[in-house]
């Protein structure tokens, strides 16, 4: 059981991350923050690894992986 | 649940001006990183010359002196004889270190000075606005033209031409296009650091890095460009290890 935690307002829309998940379970919300970008999101933790690779991957240090 | 990767200590959450998509901060976590596991952050100083990195200024606890436009390894020699027990680092750009430093850059290589120098290549001047640099891909696009080698020449590999000389103890090429790379980059940077901690020697370490803005490529397509166009020309790799 894993599950990332996203600070929305450092999400710069990039979409890095989106590519470095392994099981493409990431992906950008509708919504935007306060900055004006979309954020990454995670709709369905239950098949979260916790393999850290979007965290590695990630610039801006938005995504923090818990296990 | 407990927390298994987030922030490195030392640097602090706070949002950035750098682009999407430019990986810069990833050089910087896994520097932080690489000090923090070797236990030597507390009596580190890192020299910053003009560049793109200066937008991080701040945001991280690292002692750091300014300086010249390329003068970053120079200002690094100065430290390193006065304080021989600290670790030094001196953080370039491509063009700043191997253009607009190229004497200063080469020379401290030849003396063997006791210094790290870290050197993120992304084929063009990123704050100035896009210039060509010594870098830069044959066929390129960039704000002052288009690279052709008849004209300027071929691509610089710096990290090739340092390896034949006597001098350097650690020299190697990493990228931050993936994850991949950036667990390899870590393994080359923990290996630079602790080439000047034993052994005080000079070690180099350059990182290919996206630049999307004078790219003029999507972020998210930046991974294919690189893939296609700089890996070819730019191999990952160690060049001379003194391990």
């Amino acid at each position: 059981m894993a599950k990332i935690e996203v600070n929305k307002e450092k999400c710069k829309a990039c979409e890095l991350c989106l590519a470095a998940c392994p099981l493409w379970l990431l992906r950008m919300s509708k919504e935007f923050n306060s900055f004006g970008d979309h954020y990454c999101e995670q709709p369905d933790s239950t098949k979260c690894t916790g393999c850290t690779l979007c965290a590695i991957m990630c610039p801006d240090m938005v995504i923090t992986v818990y296990k | 649940m407990e927390k298994v990767y987030g922030i490195p200590e030392g640097i602090h959450d706070v949002k950035t001006s750098f682009c999407a998509g430019c990986t810069h901060l990833n050089a910087l976590k896994i520097i932080m990183e690489s000090l923090n596991e070797l236990g030597v952050r507390g009596k580190t100083v890192m020299t910053l010359p003009i560049g793109c990195f200066l937008n991080a200024a701040g945001t991280y606890d690292l002692d750091t002196i300014q300086c010249l436009h390329g003068r970053g390894a120079a200002v690094a020699t100065g430290l390193t004889r006065m304080y021989p027990e600290q670790l030094t680092l001196a953080y370039q750009g491509d063009g700043d270190a191997i253009s607009i430093g190229m004497a200063e850059s080469f020379y401290a290589a030849n003396r063997g000075e006791k210094m790290t120098v870290i050197v993120i290549n992304n084929q063009i001047y990123g704050m100035t606005g896009g210039q060509m640099s010594p870098t830069t891909l044959v066929g390129q696009r960039s704000t002052t033209g288009v690279r052709k080698s008849e004209l300027t020449g071929f691509p610089v590999r710096f990290p090739e031409i340092l390896a034949t000389l006597e001098a350097p103890g650690y020299v190697a090429r990493a990228a931050l296009y993936t994850p991949k790379h950036i667990m390899q980059a870590k393994q080359f940077m923990k290996k630079a650091i602790r080439c000047q901690e034993e052994k005080g020697l000079y070690s180099y370490i350059e990182l290919l890095s996206f630049c999307p803005t004078n790219w003029g490529v999507q972020p998210k397509d930046c991974l294919k460009y690189a893939e296609e166009n700089v890996l070819p020309i730019f191999p990952v790799g160690e060049f001379k290890s003194c391990f």
